[in-house]
């Protein structure tokens, strides 16, 4: 009781949810279920890699990817985690203002790259690539689409805890629930640095 | 464990924890990534040869670990954050390696 009333003193948790470790819970719950996000995307990308090449009607995948444009939305996704971790930082300083303006930013990059992504799934299908044509259509659809639905979720908790802070409404640390949308955010970057390199970089 | 212990344990934590980098740092880091990029963009037009593949499979580590490390805090965070997320992701590695390696995946690479 003691030891954890000292670990809280010093603001080891930075909330009331401690553990036994002193960490905080929500940190912990968070960081666990990013593992476990691995083992989401690591079975999307292992059998786009082993389907990749199952083409039996349809666009091949290096005739139909547009390496210039997708270039453009991994930079754009990219700056997106400058963005955040500058949304963090203000947070950590109490800068309500600057955070709400770097969440912001952070939600229209994401929302530019979704964009983006809605425009390559569209010009796919007119080039004749949709969901059922070919092995390689369906799990280059279901992995980038997935991806595509974390970015969106990113954004929409971006946007309410840009509400929740005008509003004075975020409950608890107000820098660890900041801190803790930021990591969900970097998440979905780094899986789009292994998408774009394994999926469009790397020819079949 | 006596609370003298714990104390100064908490009081490391403390110190580990709220150990980031200035938002310059995070601007520096943030443009090498940006050339990073560019980098791996760069193969498509330039041909690297046998670099090829191995050039853009190391670039792709460098920044993973880059945006984990500095972006996400790994590197100065409780070493317990580090242990959930890496024992997720290499655990999905070696599962998946196996999986692929199960339809002869890498035979048909070589």
């Amino acid at each position: 009781m003691a030891e954890s009333a000292i670990a809280n003193d010093h603001g080891v948790s930075h909330g009331a949810h401690a553990s036994s470790t002193g960490l905080s819970n929500n940190k912990m719950g968070m960081w666990m279920f990013l593992g476990s996000e691995c083992l989401l995307f690591g079975g999307l990308i292992s059998t786009y890699m082993l389907y990749r090449g199952r083409v039996s009607s349809g666009p091949q995948p290096n005739n139909i990817f547009d390496i210039p444009f997708t270039s453009v939305s991994s930079f754009i996704l990219l700056m997106s985690s400058l963005t955040m971790v500058l949304a963090v930082s203000s947070a950590q300083r109490k800068d309500d203002r600057n955070t709400n303006l770097w969440l912001t930013i952070t939600a229209l990059l994401g929302a530019t790259f979704v964009g983006g992504q809605v425009y390559e799934f569209t010009s796919f299908y007119r080039e004749g690539l949709g969901f059922t044509t070919s092995l390689f259509g369906s799990s280059f659809y279901a992995l980038t689409g997935f991806h595509g639905v974390h970015v969106s979720v990113g954004i929409i908790m971006l946007m309410a805890l840009v509400g929740m802070n005008r509003n004075n409404r975020i409950p608890g640390d107000k820098a660890e629930v900041v801190e803790l949308i930021g990591l969900y955010w970097h998440f979905v970057d780094i899986i789009w640095i292994i998408i774009f390199t394994l999926v469009y970089l790397i020819p079949s | 464990m006596s609370t003298a212990t714990t104390h100064v344990e908490a009081s490391e934590n403390h110190e580990v924890e709220h150990h980031g980098l200035s938002d310059k740092q995070y601007i520096v880091i943030a443009l090498i990534l940006a050339a990073l990029t560019a980098i791996e963009v760069s193969t498509y037009y330039v041909d690297f040869g046998p670099f090829f593949m191995p050039t853009l499979l190391i670039l792709m580590v460098i920044k993973f670990v880059t945006v984990v490390s500095y972006f996400m805090h790994l590197k100065f965070d409780n070493k317990i954050f580090s242990y959930l997320f890496y024992a997720g992701l290499l655990l999905a590695i070696a599962v998946y390696c196996g999986f692929l390696a199960t339809f002869k995946f890498f035979l048909k690479q070589g």
